[in-house]
């Protein structure tokens, strides 16, 4: 391949296209001064994460394991408050396992706001300094992780941008990287159709399953993923609004489930199943768009293709967002925050394949260390709540457990 | 009037530009007025939908017709439903009190 690309090579062997300093809070009560640590460290490279709860969780922990051991990440700041639940020990330890540079600052053990703001400095400093020896080493296409999102869906979404982006997975995945699409919720009643792409039966019913879980949850919720946006935007109804989600994933087989946390075992196209287990707790499986990023983050994705109709314009900390704009109006109106003008295919300015290679091209540029929009503009968003799921069955990987 | 006829059997076409009331268009040869304005990204009845019949759209049923709709009509809440989960609109959530 012509596409020389140069990673940040990681002790696990994973390698970023980012090498950022994560700070992050393991409480809400730590927020503050991990946000001021982050804004005041005035560094690009300086990410703010964190989770907001006080009560231990098993999904939250997993989740930050996996994003500050995320190849992306080159160095990580735990800021805690100190009588919270959240295991900062077993963080620690599976980051310094990892080969990164971590450090803990205990707020009720460093003197309070002023002093612990001012040792995160100091801290932040340090870290840097050690990620920026983190070695570069020649990297594939075939290990990309890439994952994708719709937010703000509307009537142009299905037929620009998210088939767009189908073609670059197919592409993609057809060059060894790992593609994951998700939101189960927005896959009712595509699961049938789904579920014929599995490469085993076995895994085509373990699909079908989990689209039936999500609209048993959001049932329950009272709601379906489906905002009034949407609807302003020419949808109708969810099946609509999934059967254009769906176009994401282009026409490639299935090769597996994820749960957020879970790496791909190699590379094809992957369902990550992102609605809890077990009965309705903790609420809307992902209250917006941004803790649906951090998932796929959470399962190495190293950039995110984010296709909008309304026009979103977020981001996200620890890995780039690439913002692709489905509708032509909405374009016009916020294109300062869109990367592809995907809703040019609905006026007859480009055809789905030219847009499919623009993005396609755009990611190597974006792996290769060009800046995202949304980078450019600081959005550095990151959300992560409650959840509670059980590990994925043995159905979920046919790859793996063939190999 | 541009408007995507996305699979063959589909019964709606998706606006590329928007329609205006009175707007005379063209659907599979027959001459239509259009009813109400209609923005893009949403969509018209190809041909007569009545009561119960299934929407299709990609080749696939994205929900049932809720009341009659003539060829050229916007086919949207007002007049069709999920046949999985029910859809909101802000009025909606406000009115609920959530």
């Amino acid at each position: 391949m012509s596409h020389a690309l140069s990673g940040y090579l990681r002790a696990d062997g994973r390698k970023g296209i980012r090498n950022v300093v994560a700070v992050a809070y393991l409480v809400e009560c730590a927020h503050h001064v991990a946000r001021a640590i982050v804004t005041r460290s005035d560094d690009t490279e300086v990410h703010l994460i964190g989770f907001p709860g006080c009560y231990p969780n098993a999904y939250a922990l997993k989740v930050m394991q996996a994003i500050t051991t995320h190849p992306n990440v080159g160095g990580v700041l735990l800021v805690s408050l100190g009588c919270e639940s959240f295991n900062r020990e077993q963080l620690r330890a599976t980051i310094e396992a990892s080969g990164r540079p971590v450090e803990t600052l205990v707020i009720q053990e460093n003197g309070g706001t002023a002093s612990t703001i001012a040792k995160g400095l100091e801290a932040v400093a340090r870290l840097r300094t050690v990620a920026g020896q983190t070695p570069r080493a020649p990297m594939a296409i075939s290990e990309l992780v890439i994952g994708t999102i719709c937010g703000g869906s509307d009537g142009t979404s299905g037929i620009t941008a998210n088939p767009a982006v189908g073609r670059v997975f197919d592409r993609l995945g057809a060059a060894g990287a790992a593609c994951v699409f998700e939101e189960t919720g927005e896959l009712v009643g595509c699961e049938t159709i789904m579920a014929s792409r599995a490469i085993t039966p076995e895994l085509g019913l373990e699909l079908e399953r989990s689209v039936q879980k999500a609209e048993a949850y959001y049932t329950v919720m009272g709601y379906g993923s489906f905002a009034p946006g949407n609807a302003e935007g020419g949808l109708t109804t969810q099946e609509e609004k999934s059967m254009g989600a769906y176009s994401k994933s282009g026409s490639a087989p299935i090769v597996g489930i994820l749960k957020p946390g879970d790496l791909p075992p190699s590379g094809g196209l992957y369902l990550l199943d992102v609605v809890p287990d077990g009965e309705v707790r903790f609420g809307f499986p992902n209250i917006s768009d941004n803790a649906e990023i951090v998932e796929l983050i959470a399962c190495g994705a190293h950039i995110t293709l984010f296709t909008t109709g309304r026009g979103s314009v977020v981001g996200s900390a620890i890995s780039p967002v690439i913002k692709i704009c489905a509708n032509p109006e909405t374009y016009r109106k916020l294109s300062g925050d869109m990367d592809v003008d995907a809703g040019r295919i609905m006026e007859g300015r480009g055809t789905l394949d030219e847009v499919g290679a623009e993005i396609h091209d755009l990611v190597l540029a974006v792996a290769g260390g060009q800046r995202t929009v949304s980078e450019a503009l600081g959005h550095q968003e990151f959300i992560l709540t409650y959840k509670a799921f059980d590990p994925i069955g043995p159905a979920c990987l046919p790859l793996r457990r063939a190999s | 009037m541009s408007a995507i006829l996305l699979h063959p059997d589909d019964n709606v076409l998706v606006l590329s530009a928007p329609v205006h009331a009175g707007q005379a268009v063209t659907i599979d040869g027959q001459a239509v007025t259009v009813i109400s304005d209609v923005a893009v990204g949403h969509k018209l009845a190809r041909h007569a939908l009545a009561v119960g019949d299934k929407v299709l759209k990609y080749g696939a049923p994205i929900g049932s017709i809720t009341a009659p709709v003539a060829a050229g009509g916007h086919v949207h809440l007002h007049n069709m439903r999920s046949d999985y989960i029910a859809s909101h609109t802000r009025q909606a959530t406000g009115a609920k009190g959530s």
